[in-house]
């Protein structure tokens, strides 16, 4: 066992795991986050996503001892300060980007990542950039065109209601 | 998963002294052993994580003239910090797997692991770059051994990777519509001495260079020099998604399309 600290979603957190122990399990089994899904367990579907040190990364891809010491957030954390659902995850509510939602904490923290670095992508850049998110409910269609009005652009030409 | 101990080394040296515990592991990225592991294909006692050590990360022009990226640098870091040095390599890091992925995944661990199917094989072994180690340089002609297998010796970590920069340069993939790997990736860079081309995706023994098609392209760099070449589907991988002829056939494809969008 070795004792792991990392900062996730602001707040320090630490616990003692296995060197096998995933990100995935210690966010869900040890800290309770149960928000961060997992859904293939191997690499495929993305509904594991987090930041790892402001980045998108696998949870279930990464060991929890790797990410000692890093500063994580998860969906938990993406919520305003006041509770109130932050731009991407209204436009999701908005715009019915999810159904099931098992795949929507990995869409929105993919999404935060994508919007980031391209603050208005191209609906192309935003099909791309899903590549390893997998949703077997929507089609995806109202999963981009809640990312293009989460960038703040003109979704209205957009297909599919 | 077995179980098995981690050790997360901020030097090179201290790597090295780790990947001499018994059945130690080095760790790059993850993205493909981590899924090994969780098969249990794979049961080392000890994992060496490579991702945090500073002297291994990052992108960087040599003297010479040479693009240098450490060997725990991610395909996401090399597609951004390489854009401009070497936009060719660059735009081949930036489609291997996903996002997600490439934020992980190391040009060591690549090149390391030799997946038959992997990206990075073709650009190292169509650069004729170097493959640096924490005990020597190897020459990618000399790197790369057949399927998963490679010069490097037991417990020889990446260190680095070394590409002379092309005139020109540009990566085909045609991806496997589930996995996102090559079902065939071509590799084609412009040199002064001459053109390379490396195939990633279609033959039995990985990587390999297309000579025929190294020698077209050197006296005429045009997709019209590939066009009447054809390679033997015999010692290709034949599966589901494509028989040998077929990857053959793509090969061609990839290699003109490679040309086309690199002239």
């Amino acid at each position: 066992m070795v004792q792991v600290s990392m900062t996730v979603n602001g707040r320090a957190s630490s616990g003692e795991v296995e060197g096998r122990t995933l990100l995935s399990s210690f966010l869900r089994d040890d800290l309770s986050l149960t928000g961060t899904h997992v859904g293939c367990d191997t690499s495929q579907c993305g509904a594991c996503v987090v930041h790892v040190n402001g980045e998108a990364i696998k949870a279930c891809t990464m060991l929890a001892a790797e990410a000692d010491g890093a500063e994580v957030t998860t969906i938990e954390g993406m919520a305003n300060a006041d509770g109130s659902l932050n731009v991407i995850q209204q436009a999701f509510q908005d715009h019915h980007g999810l159904q099931c939602g098992f795949c929507t904490p990995g869409m929105v923290m993919s999404a935060a990542a994508l919007l980031k670095e391209n603050p208005e992508p191209s609906e192309t850049e935003v099909r791309d950039y899903l590549e390893g998110n997998l949703c077997r409910c929507t089609g995806y269609h109202n999963i981009v065109k809640a990312i293009m009005a989460a960038s703040g652009q003109d979704v209205s030409s957009i297909a599919a209601e | 998963m077995y179980n098995f101990d981690v050790e997360r080394p901020g030097t090179v040296a201290d790597a090295a002294a780790a990947m001499g515990r018994e059945d130690a592991q080095a760790l790059g990225g993850g993205q493909t052993l981590i899924p090994t592991l969780k098969q249990r294909l794979a049961s080392p006692s000890v994992l060496v994580s490579l991702t945090g050590i500073a002297e291994m990360a990052g992108v960087c022009t040599t003297d010479d003239g040479q693009v240098a990226i450490g060997g725990a640098t991610t395909h996401g870091a090399v597609a951004r910090d390489a854009a401009s040095l070497y936009p060719g390599l660059a735009g081949l890091a930036s489609h291997i797997g996903d996002p997600a992925v490439r934020n992980r995944g190391t040009i060591g661990g690549s090149l390391a692991n030799n997946d038959p199917s992997a990206c990075y094989p073709a650009a190292a072994l169509g650069s004729g770059a170097t493959i640096i180690t924490n005990t020597r340089s190897i020459a990618a002609d000399d790197y790369f051994q057949g399927m998963f297998t490679t010069a490097l010796e037991e417990g020889e970590i990446i260190t680095e990777v070394r590409f002379p920069v092309p005139e020109v340069s540009d990566y085909q993939k045609f991806v496997q519509p589930a996995s996102r790997f090559a079902l065939v990736g071509v590799f084609v860079a412009k040199y002064a001495g001459g053109v390379r081309v490396a195939v990633t995706g279609a033959s039995n023994d990985g990587v390999f260079r297309w000579s025929e098609a190294e020698a077209a392209l050197s006296s005429d760099f045009s997709a019209d020099a590939v066009k009447g070449l054809s390679l033997s589907g015999d010692n290709m991988i034949s599966d589901l998604h494509g028989t040998g002829a077929y990857r053959a056939h793509l090969v061609g494809v990839m290699t003109g399309r490679a040309v086309t969008n690199a002239a």
